[in-house]
């Protein structure tokens, strides 16, 4: 047992020994829950205990914290040290409460009262353990009770340095937690002065408090940075003998030089006074000085103690950006970094290099060190410095640089580390798309990263191949032709496939003229790869059969063979099977004419930034270097000249065969107008996405009739409706959340069961004033029991951007319910009556969280049953009864749902005269609870 | 500023943890779970930094302990090392040659030197004098109390 210093509590010392006594897990286990057991006698027991023993057993308690345990007891006896006149025992409370005791507790006013009375004290060293545990737990209740107090022990005459201190860093606590203690007014100037103060210690707490206060009024507080100024100044021209004990390892006042030249970097170069101006230069310009000089000592503490200020003094000229000497300085300082043996000074420097590639000023200073952060890509030891050199190449790269950068990258990326895969992929795409001057070589940076990483390519980046492919008439032969090349290898990555297929759709013919890739070759390549494509690629590939036979109508019957295929036609996928009956009628039935026009080359996309910088900034914010130099993009501005308008689009059927849309398996039906609405999603409104709240609220409107179907930020869609029978109205209120009106407000109904459900649109006013509401009715009739619930797509121009929703109508079966009453002899006659394997359809599944009974009942109520009490013999299961109504027939339905609380699952049961409708309605209901 | 220091042993034994920020009890646990394991994992060359979750950790390893800082993204790293190094030289001259076991048996001496150097976050006192000072007078006051619990603690009581 090592010496315990101070007064050393034996009882203690003792006790963690036993812990580490302990041979194993259990053994200590029992150790603590004995230990446990007694203080917690102790604590209840009769007899008083005294301070010590408090103390002594408090200490315990927090050593049995650290080891992991909770502890649920003890904060009384803590907090009854607190008024002990022992300072020993005194500490030992205020340390548990710092650590144990959270904010909202109910004993905050007693430890409040206990630090208001320290803080009276006239021993500043109980007054600094009560500024400390301020500091430590700082609430708001603290902030409340101490904000009038603490400034005043800051500024005062009377108090002594090391209060000082702690009252500075209390108070900044509290400020961070309540921003309005801080009074403003002469109290401004008098926390400014305290960068004046003889006592390095006060100045080194007080700067990082002026820094929040300065974040937060920078025109309050902009007499520091004089102040800051001068006292810099003063440091880094003193001899390291000058401040004796805030030298470190021979480097003056390093945590007080960095935490000045932080407080700096809150302003611009203080341009109004020339002297302050000059005074920093200088400092900078020692700062260098001092970095050139030979070591004072071979420790790697001086070394890093004065690099840390160095860094510091770079971060502030890059800040300030306007001393384009000081800037290359910086750079060539940084340079010599890159090849120092500490590992840790390669990685700032690369950092550090990054943020100076971006000043107009050093970014050719930093293109002279390309060779040797290439070398750091590839031979870094470790992957964090392997990841700023890439980052580093990417901030360094421009026209002139980026064939060679984007090639090593590439290079690089066939053995990178799997962790930063992705984000490469992402960036040598930006690059090459970026500062191409050639098309074609952008074609094959993009296939090449498919071929050398396909598995960390994202949809992003090969949508944006394709984009660019079709905006850019040059390229597309090219193109064509190196798909068909790539796609010749033996094997090859799904994502090749999926651009492949998309370009020889549009562009095949571009290269038909060869023998080596007739159409038959280009239709035979492209199908060796379907069989071994996930469905979302065969449905693209599908799209691209029928587009060939558009092309090459010397295919057609090649091409209807495979549509004709057991393994499309009857696809036990309905995307699939959709497609591929879809497309093998329009191949018989429709002329060349009405082909063509059907099958027609896809319109050029509009033009913005590239959706994969977007990607890029929302995986790593703050980390990519927002370029300012060639902000503009380099592919001219096409006119948007089809930018899908759906209002004037007649023929949304045939549109809908070229719907690549839909990911197959998704739970909404094909809806969208195809790839050009896919990407034109994407591309435009990327920051709209109804299909999760599509999903939420066809759940949520099973159960109810009115609410908010949609909302965005641009527009709020609220229903109203009302059953009887098998007739409905539906009222939709659109609102435009927005200061500026959406026009071309254009909302289109899609279903496919057209025969089983009737439903009518009222038309309405295309255009959508600012904060303006319009309704629509709709009405709805039930022919026959459906399954397809319909979807509705709204198109609006937005600020000239067009716009796209779609959400399901709150439109279902179980709505045409009527809820009958009955009593349980009829119940149950009928519930045997019902019992046939065409009637019945039954589902088993988990809890969505626990088992809710009244939740459950609740929902039930709303679903359009009526819920029959009293009848099963289980209270907790429900059974409801009801009438579907259809045109055609009226359906009686009954329903048994059985929570298994042991279990967390649900048994729900449906019978009815109808088979399709027991399915339905046990789907419908089915994961709902 | 610092949102929390860590201590912890070769074996992964967290030996102190000091928060900055106000975490639920749960979440500490996991952080520190997975950053000790994040830690360890790394080889004795790499560098001493490294970009975790939204904060920057510095750390080094002492003997068989490592000292572990989650800083924020402007914090300066070099000087975070060496604050790690005025804490073990702060330490080290107090107990006398510290190692692992010193820092388990005084754990709470381990905090009240901490709480001198660094206070909500933020670095209050440079001056390992200063420091040494203000300890030396908090155990001052401690001896100016009478002994208490010796019989106790022999089993005299």
């Amino acid at each position: 047992m090592p010496a315990v210093r101070g007064d050393g509590m034996r009882g203690l010392a003792v006790f963690i020994s036993d812990i580490r006594n302990c041979k194993s897990k259990e053994a200590e286990i029992k150790r603590i829950n004995k230990e446990l057991a007694n203080i917690r006698s102790k604590f209840k027991g009769d007899k008083t205990l005294d301070g010590y023993q408090k103390k002594k057993y408090v200490c315990k308690l927090l050593f049995i914290f650290l080891l992991g345990h909770d502890i649920d007891f003890g904060h009384m006896e803590a907090v009854n040290l607190l008024s002990s006149n022992k300072y020993s025992e005194k500490q030992i409370g205020y340390l548990f409460i710092s650590v144990l005791v959270n904010t909202n507790s109910d004993l905050i006013k007693l430890i409040i009262q206990s630090i208001k009375n320290d803080l009276q004290s006239r021993n500043p060293i109980h007054v600094n353990l009560a500024l400390q545990c301020i500091a430590n737990i700082g609430s708001k209740d603290m902030a409340e009770a101490f904000g009038t107090e603490i400034p005043k022990l800051l500024v005062s005459g009377d108090t002594m340095d090391v209060v000082k201190q702690s009252a500075a860093l209390c108070l900044l606590r509290l400020f961070r937690k309540s921003p309005e203690i801080i009074p403003g007014g002469e109290w401004t100037s008098r926390i400014i002065h305290l960068l004046n103060d003889p006592h390095m210690g006060v100045v080194t707490a007080a700067t990082s408090l002026i820094d929040a206060l300065v974040k937060k009024n920078p025109d309050e507080y902009k007499g520091c940075v004089t102040l800051a100024v001068a006292r810099l100044s003063r440091i880094v021209t003193a001899s390291y003998t000058d401040l004796q004990d805030y030298t470190y390892y021979f480097v003056p006042a390093p945590w007080l030089s960095v935490k000045l030249l932080r407080l700096l970097q809150n302003y611009t170069p203080p341009s109004e006074e020339p002297g302050v101006r000059g005074r920093l230069s200088e400092c900078l310009e020692t700062i260098f000085n001092k970095a050139q000089e030979p070591p004072k000592s071979k420790k790697v503490q001086h070394s890093n103690a004065k690099n840390a200020v160095l860094f510091e003094a770079i971060s502030l000229i890059i800040h300030n950006d306007s001393e384009p000497n000081l800037l290359v300085r910086a750079c060539n300082q940084l340079g010599q970094f890159l090849s120092n043996r500490e590992t840790n000074l390669r990685y700032l420097a690369l950092e550090s290099m990054c943020h100076l590639a971006t000043s107009e000023f050093s970014h050719e200073a930093v293109k002279k060190h390309q060779e040797i952060v290439i070398l750091s890509m590839k031979m870094e030891k470790d992957v964090s410095v392997r990841q700023q050199a890439v980052d580093l190449l990417y901030a360094m790269c421009d026209k002139t640089n980026a064939e060679e950068i984007v090639q090593e990258m590439l290079a690089y990326l066939e053995t990178a580390d799997y962790s930063i895969r992705e984000e490469m992929v992402l960036k040598v795409a930006i690059l090459a798309e970026k500062y191409a001057t050639d098309f074609t070589w952008y074609v094959d940076v993009i296939l090449n990263l498919i071929r050398i990483a396909g598995d960390y390519v994202s949809e992003e980046v090969w949508y944006r191949v394709i984009q660019i492919v079709i905006n850019r008439d040059e390229v597309q032969a090219y193109a064509a032709k190196t798909v068909f090349e790539a796609l010749q290898a033996p094997t090859c990555h799904e994502n090749m496939v999926k651009v492949g297929g998309y370009i020889l759709g549009e562009f095949g013919n571009l290269i038909a003229g060869d023998t080596r890739s007739s159409p038959q070759v280009q239709f035979e390549l492209l199908h060796s790869k379907y069989h071994l494509c996930s469905v979302a690629t065969r449905a693209l590939l599908l799209s691209t059969y029928i587009k060939l036979v558009n092309l090459f109508p010397e295919i057609k019957n090649r091409v209807q063979e495979v549509f004709k295929a057991d393994s499309n036609l009857r696809s036990a996928d309905v995307e699939l099977q959709q497609r591929a009956s879809e497309y093998l009628q329009l191949s018989i039935v429709a002329s060349t004419d009405v082909l063509a026009t059907v099958l027609e080359e896809m319109p050029a996309f509009p033009e913005r930034e590239s959706s994969i910088l977007a990607v890029l900034k929302k995986k790593k914010p703050g980390r990519i270097p927002d370029d300012v130099r060639e902000s503009k993009s380099p592919l001219p501005t096409v006119a948007p000249t089809a930018i899908l308008n759906s209002t004037n689009n007649t023929n949304s059927s045939s549109a809908d065969l070229l719907g690549l849309s839909t990911p197959p398996g998704s739970a909404a039906p094909t809806t969208g107008n195809g790839l050009l609405d896919v990407l034109g999603d994407l591309y435009t409104s990327t920051k709209i996405s109804p299909s999760t709240v599509q999903q939420n609220n066809i759940k949520k409107f099973l159960f109810k009739n009115n609410g908010v179907l949609f909302e965005n930020e641009l527009i709020q869609i609220g229903v109203k409706s009302e059953f009887r029978q098998n007739l409905g109205r539906i009222g939709l209120f659109y609102g435009n959340k927005t200061q500026f009106p959406i026009q071309n407000v254009h909302p289109e109904l899609h279903w496919t069961d057209l025969h089983k459900l009737n439903v009518q649109m009222k038309p309405m006013e295309p255009i959508l004033e600012a904060g303006a509401q319009i309704q629509q009715m709709l009405t709805a009739e039930c022919i026959e029991d459906f399954t397809d619930v319909p979807s509705m797509s709204v198109s609006f121009i937005y600020n000239n951007v067009p716009q796209k929703i779609t959400m399901k109508l709150p439109l279902t079966l179980n709505k045409f319910f009527e809820p009958t009453e009955m009593n349980g002899e009829s119940f149950f006659a009928r519930w045997k009556n019902l019992g046939g394997e065409q009637q019945r359809a039954q589902k088993i599944f988990k809890a969505q969280g626990p088992i809710d009974l009244t939740g459950t009942r609740t929902k039930l109520a709303g679903f359009g049953m009526q819920l029959l009490d009293g009848i099963d013999p289980n209270p907790d299961n429900f059974v409801c009864a009801g009438i579907v109504h259809t045109k055609m027939q009226q359906v009686g339905c009954l329903m048994r749902l059985e929570p298994n609380k042991q279990a967390q699952m649900y048994r729900l049961t449906i019978r009815s005269s109808k088979e399709s409708v027991s399915q339905e309605i046990c789907n419908l209901l089915a994961d709902q609870f | 500023m610092m949102q929390f220091m860590l201590l912890f042993s070769r074996q992964g034994k967290l030996r102190l943890q000091k928060w900055y920020v106000a975490h639920p009890d749960k979440l500490k646990k996991k952080i520190t779970r997975e950053l000790i394991t994040t830690v360890l994992a790394r080889k004795p060359k790499m560098c001493s930094f490294l970009e975790w979750k939204d904060v920057k950790v510095v750390y080094k390893r002492y003997a068989s302990l490592y000292f572990c800082c989650a800083m924020e993204q402007e914090d300066n790293e070099l000087l975070t090392l060496e604050l790690i190094h005025r804490y073990v030289e702060l330490l080290d001259k107090y107990l006398g040659s510290v190692c692992e076991l010193d820092i388990i048996f005084n754990f709470e001496k381990a905090y009240f030197i901490l709480d001198e150097l660094v206070l909500g976050g933020e670095l209050q006192e440079t001056s390992k004098k200063n420091v040494l000072k203000a300890i030396a007078a908090q155990d001052l006051l401690q001896e100016e109390e009478t002994p208490q619990g010796f019989f106790e603690d022999h089993g005299l009581g």
